[in-house]
């Protein structure tokens, strides 16, 4: 059994902090639609950007040590979204939402150690 | 660094926190959210595809220009997952964040039984379990509280 360096956690995990606000920004970006031009906004290019960034390090992050280990961490990402959307936007946690990630995230976890 | 400075830093602090709250409302109409809940799981099935495509395209890769630009599962892979970019934004312009970004993992669902029946790939009870937390999940955030 090989371990897995603590480079790559921090890679995956850094990559899941910058995904999510990829998120934030493509959020932003999308509550300023008015027509087809407005999908040119920094908000929403930004939102891609960081998105890409973060299939960088995730790529980097998952070179070397388990991926059983790793991807759960992944699945972190879905924390961060969760907290920037009360913060940023004030959306509210309902007993829905909550059970309904809390499940969706026991997936993520199971499909990636699945895998 | 100067007083003026640190105070201007934080009025900047300030009015990019206003702006980023400002023109955000809450949508409470339920059928409005139901139909954004829909397009995002829409759009997952482009996600998937992509990945489908991006991983045959994959497959026979080269370095070289006339590879890549001839190279038409990847290049349709690209735009369909760009079509799927196009989908989420359109959906989170009405649909809550906390909502819509949660709703992305049924790609893994589709990814999933793709790859069972293109490439054979094996199952295992794990991953159906996975499966079905996602479905579960997914299908929860869809239907909402109930009062």
């Amino acid at each position: 059994m090989t371990s897995t360096p603590l480079s790559s956690m921090l890679l995956v995990l850094f990559g899941s902090v910058v995904g999510s606000f990829g998120a934030v920004f493509l959020k932003l970006g999308a509550v300023r639609l008015t027509g087809i031009m407005s999908l040119l906004n920094w908000r929403l290019a930004l939102g891609v950007a960081l998105y890409l960034a973060s299939s960088v390090f995730y790529a980097f992050g998952i070179r070397h040590g388990q991926l059983s280990v790793l991807f759960p961490m992944v699945a972190v990402g879905y924390i961060w979204t969760l907290l920037w959307a009360r913060l940023f936007f004030h959306e509210r946690f309902t007993r829905s939402k909550m059970l309904g990630l809390g499940l969706v995230l026991g997936g993520v976890v199971l499909v990636g150690l699945g895998s | 660094m100067s007083h003026a400075r640190r105070a201007n830093r934080a009025l900047r602090k300030v009015q990019i926190l206003s702006i980023t709250a400002a023109p955000v409302s809450v949508n409470p109409n339920s059928a409005a959210r139901g139909r954004m809940v829909l397009m995002m799981a829409g759009a997952t099935l482009l996600s998937a595809a992509a990945q489908i495509l991006m991983k045959l395209g994959m497959t026979h890769f080269s370095l070289s220009l006339l590879a890549i630009v001839t190279n038409l599962p990847l290049i349709a892979g690209y735009v369909l997952y760009g079509l799927f970019t196009l989908l989420m934004v359109l959906a989170l312009r009405e649909g809550e964040l906390s909502l819509m970004y949660p709703i992305i993992s049924l790609s893994y669902v589709w990814v999933t039984a793709l790859s069972y029946f293109i490439f054979h790939d094996t199952l295992n009870p794990l991953k159906l379990a996975g499966i079905a937390g996602i479905m579960a999940g997914v299908a929860l955030l869809g239907r909402g509280d109930r009062q």
